[in-house]
């Protein structure tokens, strides 16, 4: 357990005046709570990304900060709280993912068959197409701090196919690696990596739209 | 010689299993002569940090579970 928090708020700044050990451990769990309260939103947009459905992702994340409470005395400390609780809502969602594939509720996995907003990105020889050719998007760390960017991103998330999502969460959102999702989903790696490949080319093709042609851009 | 449109799948799979010596050469060629592919390589790599807004303390995982050269 850990009594120590180094970023602890007014909470427990105030319990140093009443230090009994009791005291002390309502001020660690009153944090534990404001934060829990704080990194909800996000664990419900990441939820979201991964279930794509506003009640699932609900779901989840509402059992996710249950669990959190519950197992609270086994959060040891050695990572940040928040990516503790992401820990258990990657478990959960996971979960949810399985049962949904079990009762059947997935869309068949596509095939190799083509993937016509790929094919025209590209002329037949296998360059660019003249309007799909990728522009720069600025300085990575400046996009990556920018909010309006990630909101395109979410945008782009929900119009891709329901494969290609699923996949392509597993792999960057979830950090599993292919070999994980290919036991998850019964696919052959090799259709894995296909997938990924046209995942990445619409996503990048979505944002650049909807990026560059922002009022920020 | 590989086009863009294999090159984008050598620079998709780098990110998700170790590329062959030659698959490298090939991808490393292709990138030192067009522009448009270093821009869908660098737009690659930042998707590939995606999850990282979420949990914005470094992940734990990310080293092990990409196969970057």
């Amino acid at each position: 357990m850990n009594n120590n928090e180094p970023d602890a708020s007014g909470e427990i700044a105030q319990d140093r005046d009443a230090p009994s050990p009791d005291a002390s451990l309502a001020g660690n769990q009153q944090d534990r709570m404001q934060r829990l309260a704080a990194v909800r939103p996000r664990l419900l947009s990441f939820a979201r990304l991964h279930l794509r459905q506003n009640t699932a992702a609900e779901d989840a994340v509402q059992d996710a900060l249950e669990a959190a409470i519950e197992k609270d005395a086994s959060f040891s400390g050695r990572s940040g709280y928040e990516t503790w609780v992401f820990g258990i809502l990657k478990h959960k969602i996971l979960d949810i993912m399985r049962a949904q594939k079990r009762q059947g509720l997935w869309q068949p996995l596509e095939d190799e068959s083509d993937d016509d907003a790929i094919d025209r990105q590209f002329q037949q020889s296998g360059r660019w197409q003249k309007e799909a050719r990728p522009s720069s998007w600025g300085e990575p760390e400046a996009v990556f701090e920018n909010e309006r960017f990630w909101k395109v991103f979410d945008a782009c998330m929900i119009v891709l196919p329901d494969t290609q999502a699923r996949v392509f969460s597993l792999r960057e959102l979830m950090g599993l690696t292919t070999e994980q999702i290919c036991r998850e989903l019964a696919i052959k790696e090799n259709n894995c990596w296909i997938i990924l490949h046209r995942a990445r080319l619409r996503l990048r093709s979505c944002i650049e739209q909807g990026w560059l042609t922002g009022e920020d851009a | 010689m590989i086009m863009c449109r294999r090159a984008t799948e050598l620079m998709s799979q780098r990110l998700d299993r170790p590329l062959r010596w030659s698959e490298r050469i090939s991808l490393r060629f292709h990138l030192s002569m067009c522009g448009a592919c270093c821009q869908c390589n660098r737009q690659f790599e930042l998707l590939h940090r995606a999850g990282d807004r979420f949990t914005s303390a470094p992940s734990a995982e990310e080293p092990s579970s990409s196969n970057q050269e």
